[in-house]
């Protein structure tokens, strides 16, 4: 019954061993795939940083500043549709969940699937809006406008919002960032305005569409680097310890069938040998 | 002869600082105006120094020189030109954007869609106009006239723009 036990643990490991082998393999393409992407993300991402950065000038300079009123907040919060990532998605839902409780009244639009389970469960009544087939291509300038004109059209109001997304940093490093939005009235009220010459509510309301499609691009840009170089990173290691996984199960798998072997010599052997003394 | 001496010493010292003090004032005379004219996909100029931008807007086409007032405006489908500071002229077509002029001579124009004008093809553009048009005749909602008349808005400038 043992060499039936030890015959057993052979073939476990040998499923367990192929398994990993597979799963190997998988990550590892996973991380030539989010590579390409994570360059194709950065390339464009540089070309897109004047024009966000741009569009947050005027409200910097004109000192607009957002109303605590009782019309709420509103958050964009920018992710996607595809996990295994590490800590992008998590990070956005945790400032999301910590930002509902200290203000209640608080309205959630959501791009992307993955931030949308997490806030499902306990938020479900603050979110106002949610975008999927987010993350599998590019994003465009067109799928920023699209997003700001539903958020237009669904006639949310705020007195102070926000966007929420993963800033990219480096290769190995994103910080989750907010940048600021302000509504109609509040750009209206801004301690600056006055210097700016022949502003009518027509011109205000343009602008501040048009930075609101705008700024939206900039984040997703911002946040598909983000992704793709932390799903690059957390495939990595997962291939990393898959290979760790496999030395120690090779070893354990060698060592068992030596194991099995000598069981069989030693019965063979004792077999012999007690028939060579009965003789 | 000491007085002489005294005063011409103190003609130097003065005519020092005078000069000096022109110089200063010769800089602060120079405005600059630092131009950002991008796209979302494109950059086309990022904080540069130009010496003058004229901007097609829906309250109208208006020439911006350092120094100008503060504003906001709409951008309507045209030609950007640009007078960059050597005193070589480029033109761009924008398709939409938003301009924005600052109190410290900072411009952010932010076209949805800019290129190089000599990059155009006037028969393509024609062939636009000529599609949005007929877009127009058969439009049936007020949405897709409004699509269609946008679309006209905008060849017609792009055939301009090649002219």
């Amino acid at each position: 019954s043992q060499q039936v036990r030890g015959m057993a643990t052979l073939k476990m490991i040998s499923i367990r061993l192929k398994s990993v082998k597979n799963i190997q393999k998988i990550t590892q393409s996973m991380k030539m795939v989010s590579a390409a992407k994570y360059t194709k993300a950065e390339r464009e991402l540089k070309l897109a940083r004047p024009y966000g950065i741009g569009a947050q000038e005027f409200y910097k300079k004109a000192e607009v500043k957002g109303e605590e009123g009782e019309k709420g907040q509103l958050i964009i919060a920018v992710s996607s549709d595809r996990g295994l990532c590490g800590a992008v998605h998590s990070s956005i839902g945790r400032i999301v969940k910590t930002d509902i409780a200290a203000n209640p009244n608080t309205k959630v639009v959501i791009v992307g699937d993955k931030v949308r389970n997490i806030l499902q469960r306990l938020y479900a009544k603050n979110i106002a809006m949610v975008v999927t087939e987010v993350g599998r291509k590019p994003a465009v300038f067109g799928d920023a406008a699209l997003v700001a004109q539903s958020i237009i059209n669904s006639g949310i109001e705020f007195s102070k919002g926000k966007i929420l997304f993963n800033a990219f940093r480096t290769v190995v490093s994103f910080r989750t960032t907010e940048m600021p939005l302000y509504s109609q009235n509040a750009v209206a009220n801004a301690s600056k305005l006055p210097v700016y010459d022949s502003l009518d509510s027509d011109v205000i309301q343009s602008y501040t569409e048009f930075s609101l499609a705008s700024l939206l691009f900039y984040s997703m840009k911002e946040n598909a680097t983000s992704e793709q170089s932390s799903r690059m990173t957390a495939m990595d290691n997962a291939s990393k310890n898959a290979g760790e996984m496999i030395d120690k199960l090779t070893m354990t798998f060698n060592r068992t069938r030596q194991a099995v072997i000598t069981r069989e010599l030693i019965e063979i052997i004792s077999g012999a040998a007690a028939l060579e003394t009965k003789n | 002869m000491e007085r002489m001496a005294l005063t011409r010493s103190a003609l130097r010292l003065f005519s020092g600082r005078f000069t000096q003090a022109c110089q200063v004032r010769g800089y602060a005379d120079a405005p600059s105006m630092s131009l950002t004219f991008a796209a979302p996909s494109q950059v086309l100029y990022n904080n540069i120094s130009v010496k003058q931008i004229d901007v097609p807007s829906f309250s109208g086409s208006f020439g911006i020189l350092p120094a100008h007032v503060p504003t906001l405006a709409v951008l309507k489908p045209g030609v950007v030109t640009v007078f960059e500071n050597d005193g070589s002229t480029k033109k761009f077509f924008v398709s939409s954007g938003t301009v924005t002029i600052n109190e410290d001579s900072t411009v952010q124009l932010l076209a949805e869609e800019a290129v190089p004008v000599d990059t155009l093809d006037i028969s393509a553009a024609k062939e636009l106009l000529a599609q949005s048009q007929s877009q127009l005749a058969s439009a049936s909602s007020e949405v897709a006239k409004a699509e269609a008349e946008i679309s006209i808005e905008v060849s017609e400038a792009l055939v301009k723009a090649c002219e």
